[in-house]
């Protein structure tokens, strides 16, 4: 405690390093999964279909929340910040411009990406703790500047804004559930192609190296500062065009549907997926919607003691998240091949 | 003028809240290295305690120590039981831990007391301290106790054989253990020191906030900016801190315009941020060398 003391820290990362294979599934496997997704809703209720399309928002969510920590080394409890300019931005231009709901999600994907890059660029001085206080910071505000009364007219205050759910287009026999579904799903394998070739690339290895060793990287000719941000931008974006979907598909956005609570939703999604391991975003999405109603359906009084037991037995189980699952899965099949 | 020093009196008052918090969030960071989110938990079921006793006619003195050695015993085998086995996990995995033991504490109090609103009794009465209305005899109870803390906190620290052994499992662990320190055992000491500094923290705020099973939120909050904004690896600074944000948010609910209840928080931390922005450590947290 003496001003003399000094702290040396050893290489204990924060992040778990993960190579860029381990990151994500191999083709087999995800045609399998994208099958499953396209077939099951034909054969299911419109209310599971509504759940699977909440599945695929904050999986995409969580994907945003993985690039940004187990991609580049940063941690952030601000997401449902993101997640509420890009819903805000969606019904916004919906309600008051009349803009096609498929034009609004890039709108959103722009503005959100350009606001998380500028939020970037101040917390580029904090890592760790004081980052995660500046990024809850953010996520604390938000809810608070969205009922501002300025913005009011805008942004409908604390009543929040109806959004009308779209019809299926070019006169297709599906419910609007169904083609809410089927869109979503596009825009989801969509961002997920784009975010598995974006850790591959340059950008992805700068990201990584940052995550594994900032000084080694930046001595590498990394430039930190401009990767940083750079992940902070695309998390952002990413999480702006989930905010928009989830705007459609819940058909309603309010301050107080994005508090800190959301944001520690997708972190606890993040970690029961694994940490850096991108289709781990959607088990650990599957986890946050589902665990918390099954709780409810346990006990009534004690649901919030009853989801954090469930939640111990999930990180003991697998400290890693559903990563581990796969690996062990995968061990399993090649010893089975070998016999 | 005559605001202004009625505000800062105000805020220092409310501070001492925040400091107390503080305190204990910084005792634990220094033992484990991680931020325990569920610490205001912890002292919120630990003041419940307490005020459990005194409902069966316990003295308010006595029921305080019997909390606090009950504290002192929960926060040790919270730590054997739940926290380390998840030693060797990563980081994120036990920021996750301290989420669903949030979870947990919470939604059991509410269980067992309820979530109604309960009086909570002060030792140091609530009349006006010195004549001025703005600082009770409560709170400058409340700032004696915190000073005291501290300075007690500075001598076990700082000329105890086990306070020494304590910091240095928490710098470094490795050599500590080498020369025959037992750094698991100090973990689970700072996690026991921890709650039983938390449970005094929420049995000097619950008069203030009453008591409930929620009480701790918006005061964990403030507690943690607090313990941020002194720097982590300061107690002292932690206690600054915390009467350095009771000051800020009264004085940007004060002078800023179309600030009200609302934007406080936001305010407050944003200043915290700006803080840090320029002293990435804290005010007197000491600067981590890394090695390459």
């Amino acid at each position: 405690m003496s001003a003399a003391e000094e702290a040396i820290a050893e290489g204990h990362e924060a992040v778990e390093a993960v190579p860029k294979r381990a990151m994500t599934l191999g083709t087999g496997t995800s045609l399998v999964v994208l099958a499953a997704l396209l077939v099951v809703p034909m054969f299911v209720k419109n209310f599971i279909i509504f759940q699977m399309t909440m599945l695929l928002i904050y999986g995409l969510a969580v994907l945003a929340l993985n690039i940004l920590t187990g991609g580049s080394g940063q941690f952030s409890l601000g997401q449902s910040a993101f997640y509420a300019v890009g819903a805000y931005t969606s019904a916004v231009l919906m309600e008051h411009a009349n803009i096609n709901y498929a034009l609004t999600i890039p709108v959103s994907a722009v503005i959100c990406f350009g606001f998380g890059y500028l939020f970037g660029k101040p917390a580029l001085r904090l890592s760790g703790i004081y980052l995660a206080l500046a990024t809850f910071a953010l996520a604390t505000a938000m809810p608070q500047l969205l009922k501002l009364n300025f913005l009011e007219h805008w942004t409908g205050g604390v009543q929040g804004l109806v959004v009308t759910k779209p019809d299926a287009p070019f006169g297709l026999p599906m419910s609007q559930d169904m083609w809410l579904y089927y869109f979503t799903l596009a825009v989801t394998v969509a961002i997920y192609i784009f975010s598995v070739n974006l850790l591959r690339s340059r950008s992805g290895r700068a990201f990584m190296a940052i995550r594994d060793n900032e000084i080694a990287a930046s001595s590498m000719g990394v430039n930190v500062a401009l990767y940083k941000t750079l992940a902070f931008g695309v998390s952002a974006g990413i999480t702006g065009v989930a905010g928009s979907l989830g705007a459609i598909a819940v058909q309603f956005v309010a301050p107080d549907s994005y508090t800190i609570t959301l944001a520690i939703s997708l972190f606890l999604g993040m970690v029961v997926g694994g940490v850096g391991w991108l289709p781990g975003s959607f088990v650990g999405a599957a986890f946050i919607i589902f665990v918390p109603n099954m709780a409810e359906s346990i006990s009534k009084g004690l649901s919030g003691a009853v989801f954090g037991v469930l939640l111990f037995l999930v990180i003991y189980l697998v400290p890693h998240g559903a990563r581990q699952v796969a690996i062990f899965g995968q061990q399993l099949v090649g010893k089975l091949r070998k016999n | 003028m005559e605001l202004f020093t009625n505000q800062v009196l105000a805020g220092i008052a409310t501070g001492a809240i925040y400091a107390c918090m503080a305190l204990a969030v910084v005792m634990i960071y220094q033992a484990i290295d991680h931020l325990n989110f569920a610490q205001g938990e912890m002292a919120m079921f630990s003041t419940f305690i307490s005020w459990q006793l005194m409902q069966w006619g316990v003295s308010y003195w006595a029921a305080f120590l019997m909390t606090l050695a009950f504290s002192f015993v929960a926060g040790i085998a919270i730590e054997r039981i739940l926290f380390k086995p998840l030693a060797k996990a990563p980081v994120l995995t036990n920021v996750a831990g301290f989420i669903a033991l949030f979870a947990i504490i919470n939604s059991s109090a509410g269980l067992i007391w309820d979530f109604t609103i309960k009086q909570y009794p002060t030792p140091f009465g609530s009349a006006p301290f010195l004549g001025s209305q703005l600082i009770s005899t409560h709170q400058a109870g409340m700032i004696g106790v915190t000073v005291a803390l501290l300075l007690a906190l500075y001598f076990f620290f700082q000329y105890t054989r086990i306070g020494l052994a304590m910091r240095a499992a928490a710098s470094v662990p490795e050599s500590a253990r080498l020369v025959g320190i037992n750094t698991s055992w100090m973990i689970a000491l700072g996690w026991g020191m921890a709650t039983a500094i938390g449970s005094i923290a929420g049995m000097l705020i619950a008069p203030v906030v009453f008591l409930e099973p929620n009480m701790m939120g918006g005061v964990l909050i403030y507690g943690f900016a607090a313990a941020v904004l002194g720097g982590l690896s300061s107690p002292f600074g932690a206690v600054v801190g915390g009467f350095l944000v009771g000051v800020f948010e009264n004085l940007a609910g004060t002078y800023i315009p179309g600030v009200g209840n609302e934007l406080k928080l936001p305010i407050a931390l944003a200043l915290i941020v700006s803080v840090l922005v320029v002293k990435p450590a804290g005010l007197f947290g000491r600067q981590i060398v890394k090695r390459v």
